[in-house]
């Protein structure tokens, strides 16, 4: 094998190595904003209204942050998130 | 159930803070593979524009409704007025109608603005409560972040420049969803601050 071979494939390699990398970030970036907000959710059950709904009006049950970010982490995910894999590899 | 027209203040903050961590996502991802990856699919370069121009109009109801004093309805429209002209800006970059890489330099003012505003609209200081706390710290998070997008109108391909400027919305987000109308920050909550929530 020449040198200048080796040099491409070597090449090569580094950019799929470095596109392996980028992809798996992409695709770790909404679960983990959705661990978060599991994570929130559980650390601050008093900000999930949903869990003790009596008595609440309609903007304290609608407004559930915990489950906001949880819904950003989803969307991005499979909304966003293959599209790019897709345009990457 | 009961319906109240205005939501509380600690609400629109945790929907904004909702629209602030859509974009830092998006910015993020485009700081990782890369404007040409980012822009290979035409609907994808006007998604953090179109939040952005989005959120800017969405101010205009804040402002409209959140009537607490004079200062504050100035703060709401200056913010409102703008990340529309951010936004709207980087539409045009992102459609091709406008060119120069120094369009960047309007998301740098709309984080000038929004970080004096929020410094000004605060009345109360640093410990007075975590709403207070917060607005400061926020404050000087938009003023400091102000720094990425004048370093990304000067060097657009710079990562750090990429990365700052999708960190500074994420941490916007992050310190959004702390809010609290009336909670305590760090032991602290003054007398005059109403009743301490959690």
């Amino acid at each position: 094998m020449s040198a200048d071979v080796a040099h491409e494939l070597q090449q090569r390699t580094k950019t799929r190595d470095r596109v392996r990398t980028r992809v798996r970030i992409v695709l770790a970036l909404g679960p983990l904003t959705s661990v978060a907000g599991v994570v929130w959710g559980i650390a601050q059950p008093w900000r999930l209204t949903l869990l003790h709904p009596l008595g609440q009006g309609f903007w304290w049950l609608f407004s559930e942050p915990p489950l906001y970010v949880v819904l950003v982490g989803l969307l991005f995910r499979f909304v966003v998130a293959p599209g790019i894999v897709e345009d990457l590899e | 159930m009961t319906l109240a027209l205005i939501p509380p203040a600690e609400m629109v903050h945790w929907w904004f803070a909702t629209g602030f961590l859509i974009i830092g996502l998006l910015l993020l991802t485009e700081a990782i593979v890369g404007h040409e990856a980012w822009v290979r699919r035409p609907w994808r370069k006007y998604l953090w524009p179109s939040f952005l121009f989005g959120m800017g109009v969405l101010m205009w109801p804040v402002m409209t409704f959140f009537t607490n004093s004079a200062i504050h309805m100035v703060a709401h429209g200056t913010w409102a007025q703008f990340l529309m002209l951010a936004g709207a800006a980087e539409l045009g970059v992102a459609r091709g109608k406008l060119h120069s890489q120094y369009w960047r330099l309007t998301s740098a003012a709309a984080m000038l603005v929004s970080g004096t505003a929020l410094l000004v609209h605060e009345q109360q200081h640093w410990f007075f409560a975590r709403a207070a706390f917060l607005h400061h710290a926020l404050g000087w998070t938009m003023v400091a972040g102000a720094v990425f997008p004048l370093m990304q109108a000067l060097r657009p391909r710079s990562l750090t420049a990429a990365t700052g400027f999708a960190s500074v919305f994420v941490v916007t987000a992050i310190m959004l969803y702390c809010d609290r109308d009336s909670a305590a920050i760090f032991g602290h909550f003054s007398q005059y601050a109403g009743v301490l929530h959690r």
